[in-house]
């Protein structure tokens, strides 16, 4: 009889279904987890204490990457802290966009999460399909920002400028057939309102397709049904958030309860799932694509029939426009002295919670009065989440711990800061 | 926004042993209390059924070291002309500012029965020494709040009395300090590099002088000033 001990099994940082840079260490019992231990830290920028040294305008492209697949949502986070410090409401064009965004934004979040996590289970096509509509929606980032990922866009007082007149347009080249690149344009000829109709037209079919796929997958269930599961009580008292806590049949989204932006004019359910395991994790998270879908059709419907400013005429906060500065001494006065010295926040505290596709996602902000942050915190969704992974690990097989981390949408961007 | 004016009498009158200070601001409710209240209030607060706060949202540090401290002195702008490299010292702090203790943990709850939100802030004490701040775990209270405080224990140096697994968790393996500390460097005080004639990585001391590019400023800004009158309580609807 030979001797068998425990074994502990070193899992990342370098492992492609580790999420980037996930350290594991597993203690395993044959193939059972006994323990599971995340070290998290290796992506750390210290992105708060470098927001601590800029004027606030500076950290809006810190926020894009914290959690690098759910840009503006970060960004809607610290800009609404400082708004709320400041006490200034956007514009209601400017709410509309952010609302826009931030679905656009979810639904880019969920395709990544959609095509990790079944890439992570062993299904393949549907990674290849979650990309390709990814790229429609990057292009939508590019069309307002000029970015596709790191859009910097969120401003205190609204948006940096108002949505484009026209999409960008692919061109020939030596690896596109002309075809390819006509049947490619052929919904950009409008404006990016129009792409972005067209794109919610064609999306609820395109979801439908990545469930036939999956949804009644004899090997997906086998993999997901009953795996992770996590009571009701138990998501709360480890501060599950989003989807994770929504999984788990709590109805909660702050987008309902605590509503922000334009999220109390438009329309949209949300979906709870019903026993806590990955599967109702991966329903509650195809569902809420489909309600994204929704809210995008109503904003754009709102966003044509009314024009209007995206951002405040507040020359303190928000910069003047290059025409104003060509001809006014003060409009100038302005723009060089935010871009250099920023504005100061009225000191005391706030903290600004959203419901970022991951969960909530807090800013706590506390100012002295000063042109910087006294100090940022940031709360991550994912935090939370990856903590919990001990206990919802414990006594599955190895195997499974590939499809808990990854039912919990974890990015180290925002884990790490 | 009634509901908080209603919690807030509700708190101050249930805990008025508790040596609460309650303030409302930006439509937030903020409770400041000693650290030998903590779990006790917590433990009430979570279980309670008015209050129901059973969601820890989060637990960070905060080190008051330089709060109010500016870089560089605004009244005499046109004076001295215009210097924007700054070099970053500790200044003198306002006298106002000195009273309480330099660390501070600050908590978060949501009730999500009752949609409330809630901030708890403990100053902590300094109890062995200046360096080494402690305060209570409210991990039995809130099993959520393990990581939170390895996480403020690792950037802030706050220790957790009664934490099960009290490990830095952020930073490097072996890192010495506690980076989000005012009185530790931006650029951090060791860099490494690999060495191709040890053919290892070695950490040597930083070469970069820490500076400031933009001075942080404090300004009288008249549109945020205090008003003399309290503000009737139907102001804070506009924050909410």
């Amino acid at each position: 009889m030979p001797d068998i001990r425990n074994y502990t099994l070193n899992f990342g940082p370098q492992h492609p279904a580790a999420h980037g840079v996930l350290r594991l260490i597993l203690e395993l019992d044959g193939e059972v987890i006994q323990r599971a231990d995340p070290h998290v830290g290796l992506l750390h920028r210290a992105t708060e204490k470098l927001a601590e040294t800029k004027p606030y305008n500076q950290s809006i492209g810190y926020m894009d990457r914290l959690d690098y697949v759910s840009m503006m949502c970060n960004e809607h986070g610290y800009v609404l802290a400082i708004e709320k410090l400041l006490g200034i409401t956007p514009p209601q064009r400017a709410l509309y966009i952010r609302t826009l965004f931030d679905e656009i934004t979810r639904i880019l979040n969920h395709l990544l999460w959609l095509a990790g996590h079944a890439i992570d289970i062993g299904a393949m096509t549907v990674f290849l399909y979650c990309f390709r509509e990814r790229e429609d929606l990057m292009d939508c980032y590019e069309a307002v920002s000029g970015a596709r990922m790191h859009a910097t866009y969120y401003r205190p007082g609204g948006v940096y400028r108002d949505l484009p007149g026209k999409m960008p347009k692919h061109v020939n080249s030596r690896v596109r057939s002309r075809k390819e690149v006509v049947s490619l344009n052929a919904a950009r000829e409008g404006s990016l309102l129009d792409f972005i109709e067209d794109f919610a037209r064609r999306f609820p079919t395109l979801v439908d397709e990545y469930e036939t796929l999956l949804t009644d997958n004899r090997i997906w269930k086998q993999r997901t049904v009953g795996i992770g599961v996590v009571s009701p009580e138990r998501a709360k008292a480890l501060s599950f958030t989003g989807p994770m806590l929504r999984g788990s049949g709590v109805e909660w989204d702050l987008r309902k309860k605590q509503p922000y932006a334009m999220y109390d004019r438009v329309d949209f359910d949300i979906p709870v799932g019903v026993n806590g395991d990955c599967y109702d994790r991966y329903l509650v998270r195809i569902e809420e694509m489909r309600q994204s879908n929704r809210i995008i059709k109503q904003c754009v419907e709102w966003l044509r029939k009314n024009p209007g400013p995206v951002i405040l005429d507040d020359h303190k906060i928000a910069p003047p426009t290059r025409v104003e500065m060509k001809e006014d001494m003060e409009a100038l006065i302005h723009h060089f002295k935010l871009f250099t010295e920023g504005y100061c926040l009225p000191e005391g505290e706030a903290y600004a919670a959203i419901e970022h596709p991951k969960g909530e996602f807090g800013v706590y902000l506390v100012s002295d009065g000063a042109n910087k942050p006294y100090r940022l915190k940031i709360r991550p969704a994912g935090f939370a989440h990856l903590a919990a992974l001990d206990e919802m690990c414990r006594g599955h097989m190895i195997a499974d711990v590939v499809a808990i981390l990854s039912s919990q949408d974890i990015v180290f961007g925002e884990i790490d800061r | 926004m009634s509901a908080i004016f209603r919690l807030k009498e509700r708190i101050e009158t249930l805990f008025p042993h508790f040596e609460l200070s309650v303030s409302l601001a930006v439509g937030e409710l903020t409770l400041e209390l000693p650290r030998k209240h903590l779990k006790k209030l917590a433990l009430s607060l979570r279980d309670e059924p008015e209050f129901k706060f059973e969601l820890l949202v989060d637990v960070c540090g905060v080190d008051y070291l330089s709060y109010g401290v500016s870089e560089w002195e605004t009244d005499s702008t046109t004076t001295t002309g215009f210097e924007r490299g700054v070099v970053s010292g500790l200044k003198e702090q306002p006298p106002e500012f000195k009273e309480k203790a330099r660390f501070a943990v600050v908590y978060h709850l949501l009730s999500i029965a009752h949609n409330h939100r809630l901030r708890l802030r403990v100053f902590v004490d300094q109890a062995v020494d200046e360096a080494t701040p402690i305060v209570d775990s409210v991990v039995d209270i809130w099993p959520s709040a393990n990581w939170f405080e390895r996480e403020a224990f690792d950037l802030f140096g706050i220790l957790f009395e009664g934490h099960p697994d009290l490990r830095r968790i952020l930073t490097d393996y072996g890192f010495i300090g506690h980076p989000f500390r005012k009185d530790f460097p931006l650029s951090g005080h060791v860099e490494m590099r690999y060495d191709a004639a040890l053919g290892r990585v070695v950490y040597e001391p930083v070469d970069i002088e820490p500076r400031v590019l933009v001075p942080k400023v404090i300004r009288q800004d008249n549109r945020y000033r205090k008003p003399i009158d309290p503000p009737p309580p139907e102001q804070g609807d506009q924050h909410a």
